[in-house]
């Protein structure tokens, strides 16, 4: 589905079903340097569970047009203007690290227009050494390798994906050596500088599910637990033997935290 | 700041695409023996259908053991899946199925597998899909065979049985400055002596049957997808960036990015062609990728001995030898490019010729040689654990013309051995009995 938001055109999957802003919306927000690829499993289960489904690509990813927003607040404030053109006035955000953060901010400051938000793979802060933010920014293959090592857990790395037949691994790097050279380096800035994670937190007015690795080195559990905390009411799944990438790492988890969190029926 | 640590090759090779099985504990692989998996519920089954939930639905079209082996050979060719096959044969056509309908045209090298071969020459043009065939040396020639219904460049690293060497980055340039992708046939090589996807392939297959089993046992194939070729911007593949209305309507670049390709050939080719890796299968080439690289440090240290063997009876003025094509011998014409794409080995294929002497020249002498052997085994397959030899001219090229068989770099008195992993001391011994019984008539 094209769409067109603050003059650039928008990329998002629907999970193969007509978008339908009568039914319930929810909105998929990828993570540093990715896609709404990494959602093709949910996405779909979404839209045939009686969801309308915006499994988007942020600006300056996958086939979205413009440039990559430069901070979480700046991504979060253009997630009003997304539900505009895809006709929604209210919308589930579930975010994946940097699209967490995103989901986070949108809900705390634009608490109208969000539904409730499901926050995978997140911290208060996710800090990152200068080292990465130097070679992303240079576009160097390198800043992929870090983040996709760092990024998986045991099944990423030594496998068995529920899948069959695909390579987490490689599959991660070829998405990610795909971004336009740069793009990784905005986003990792963009979480590195975000600062308001706890104060957004105490601001959540919605209902809150916090989806995390237990073997997360990104954002360890750990991390996204204190965050939770500071949640008036917020669900906490940790999912065992899983990292950062939790969505493609343990799917059927995923969706089974969804399910009971969204209301999700089939239809 | 601290490297990214992933897996080394070896670890890979046994670990890769499997945990210890949740329900028993298994260290070992299971032999998933079954057709179908019970449903949940009804959900569950619909979402399995619907592509929302992974996993296992009948094993035609996926199944657990064989799962564990695409995971694994993906893995360790850096590709995003892979599709098992029940030969390298049926790989090769999921692969062109999957990418082109009657109209389709394939480039590719003159120096192939005598099977392979005989598939695009004979049998795909019955299906409206014909071949150009080029000499892998001739990278013009490659470039100017190349039509606007061309949709596919095919070619094997180590050509077959000319062990010809291919250029696979100057072959995929023109791949991919044509918008069409590179399909490696890395048999010959494994994923151990050569990764073709790092050097610009865009898909790798293999016939598992050979040295990634290793052992002669299993009959297998695979189709490994790279992730690599942008599909939407070629504009030549609607089969994976058009809705497809046999699954549906999934437009599968849309759907599944760098993993488009291999979710069509599985979703289409596996479901609707049937030819699908028997899980019995997967489980023996699995036993053999286990110790593919210890075998291929073994292949190659005795393809160097008996290729010394060579040289010496060919040096010799009473020796019985002709010629000896191996790439890693510096009068190979493609011995610099061995040396870059394959600085572990170049295999454990060898090719030579025999002096004949009195009636019958070098065919017949080809013939009293290979009877004489002992220790090597007569028979049409090579990447064995065990030595093999076989006379191309008169078996897997024999349906090749006079023409097809010198474009083929076939000559009548070839003899192609695969090297195996006895002690070098026998082969060269077994070698040397039959090149006297060969030549003393």
């Amino acid at each position: 589905m094209e769409l067109t938001v603050n003059g650039h055109s928008v990329f998002a999957h629907t999970g193969g079903r007509s978008f339908d802003p009568a039914r319930p919306a929810v909105v998929l927000i990828h993570g540093a340097g990715m896609d709404h690829t990494v959602w093709s499993l949910q996405s779909r289960f979404l839209a045939h569970h009686g969801r309308s489904v915006l499994a988007v690509d942020l600006p300056g990813h996958g086939r979205s047009g413009g440039e990559a927003l430069g901070g979480i607040a700046e991504l979060a404030d253009w997630l009003p203007a997304l539900l505009d053109a895809a006709g929604v006035s209210k919308a589930a955000l579930v975010g994946h690290s940097m699209g967490a953060l995103v989901a986070l901010d949108a809900a705390a400051r634009h608490a109208d227009r969000v539904e409730s938000v499901a926050l995978l793979g997140v911290a208060e802060r996710m800090p990152v050494h200068p080292d990465l933010l130097a070679a992303a920014s240079a576009g160097e293959p390198s800043a992929v390798e870090l983040v996709i090592g760092w990024g998986h857990g045991p099944r990423g790395h030594t496998g068995g994906n529920p899948t069959p037949g695909l390579a987490l691994i490689p599959g991660s790097r070829r998405l990610m050596g795909s971004v336009t050279p740069g793009v990784l380096g905005v986003d990792l800035a963009a979480c590195n500088a975000y600062v308001q994670g706890s104060e957004a937190a105490e601001r959540l007015s919605c209902p809150s599910l916090f989806l995390l690795g237990a073997l997360d080195r990104m954002t360890p559990a750990k991390a996204g637990r204190s965050l939770a905390s500071r949640v008036k009411s917020s669900q906490v799944v940790t999912i065992p033997a899983v990292g950062h990438m939790v969505m493609t790492e343990a799917p059927d988890a995923t969706i089974d935290a969804l399910t009971p969190f969204l209301g999700l029926r089939r239809g | 700041m601290a490297d990214a640590k992933f897996l080394k090759f070896d670890t890979q090779s046994l670990h890769a695409g499997q945990r210890p099985d949740p329900a028993t504990g298994a260290r070992a692989v299971p032999i998933h023996l079954t057709t179908s998996y019970v449903f949940q519920d009804v959900d569950h089954a619909a979402a399995l259908f619907n592509l929302e939930r992974p996993g296992h639905i009948y094993s035609r079209i996926s199944n657990p053991t064989v799962a564990v082996l695409e995971e694994r050979l993906a893995t360790l060719e850096g590709g995003v899946g892979a599709v098992c096959t029940a030969s390298g044969q049926a790989a090769l056509t999921l692969a062109i199925m999957t990418l082109m309908d009657a109209g389709g045209h394939i480039v590719a090298s003159s120096s192939i597998y005598g099977g392979s071969r005989n598939l695009l020459a004979y049998t795909l043009p019955r299906f409206g899909i014909t071949t150009t065939f080029v000499s892998p040396r001739d990278l013009d020639g490659i470039r100017a065979a190349i039509r606007p219904e061309t949709r596919l460049v095919f070619g094997e690293v180590l050509g077959n049985p000319g062990l010809e060497v291919l250029d696979v980055p100057a072959v995929a340039a023109i791949a991919h400055d044509a918008g069409v992708p590179l399909l490696i046939d890395s048999t010959f090589t494994t994923p151990y002596l050569c990764q073709p996807l790092k050097h610009g392939a865009d898909l790798v297959m293999h016939s598992c049957t050979k040295w990634l089993g290793g052992h002669g046992v299993a009959i297998g194939g695979v189709i490994v997808d790279g992730g690599t070729f942008d599909w939407e911007a070629s504009g030549k593949f609607p089969t994976l960036t058009e809705p497809y209305a046999g699954y549906h309507g999934i437009d599968f670049a849309e759907e599944y990015g760098p993993s488009a390709f291999v979710m069509r050939a599985r979703a289409e080719g596996l479901r609707d062609f049937g030819a699908c890796l028997s899980p019995m299968n997967a489980f023996q080439i699995l036993q053999g990728v286990e110790t593919l690289p210890l075998r291929m440090k073994g292949h190659i240290h005795n393809a160097r001995k008996v290729v010394g063997f060579l040289e010496t009876e060919l040096a010799s003025e009473k020796g019985s030898v002709a010629w000896v094509s191996y790439p890693e011998l510096v009068d190979h014409p493609d011995h610099a490019l061995a040396a870059r794409l394959l600085p572990k080995g170049a295999g454990s294929m060898i090719a030579f010729g025999i002096r004949g002497h009195g009636s019958g020249g070098g065919r017949e002498a080809g013939r009293r040689f290979i009877e004489a052997l002992t220790l090597f085994s007569h028979l049409a397959n090579v990447g064995d654990a065990k030595s093999l030899v076989i006379h191309p001219a008169s078996t897997t090229h024999a349906q090749l013309d006079a023409a097809a068989l010198a474009a083929s770099g076939v000559g009548e008195d070839m003899i192609r051995m695969s090297i195996g992993l006895e002690d070098c001391d026998d082969l060269i011994d077994d070698l040397k009995q039959a090149l006297r019984a060969a030549t003393k008539g």
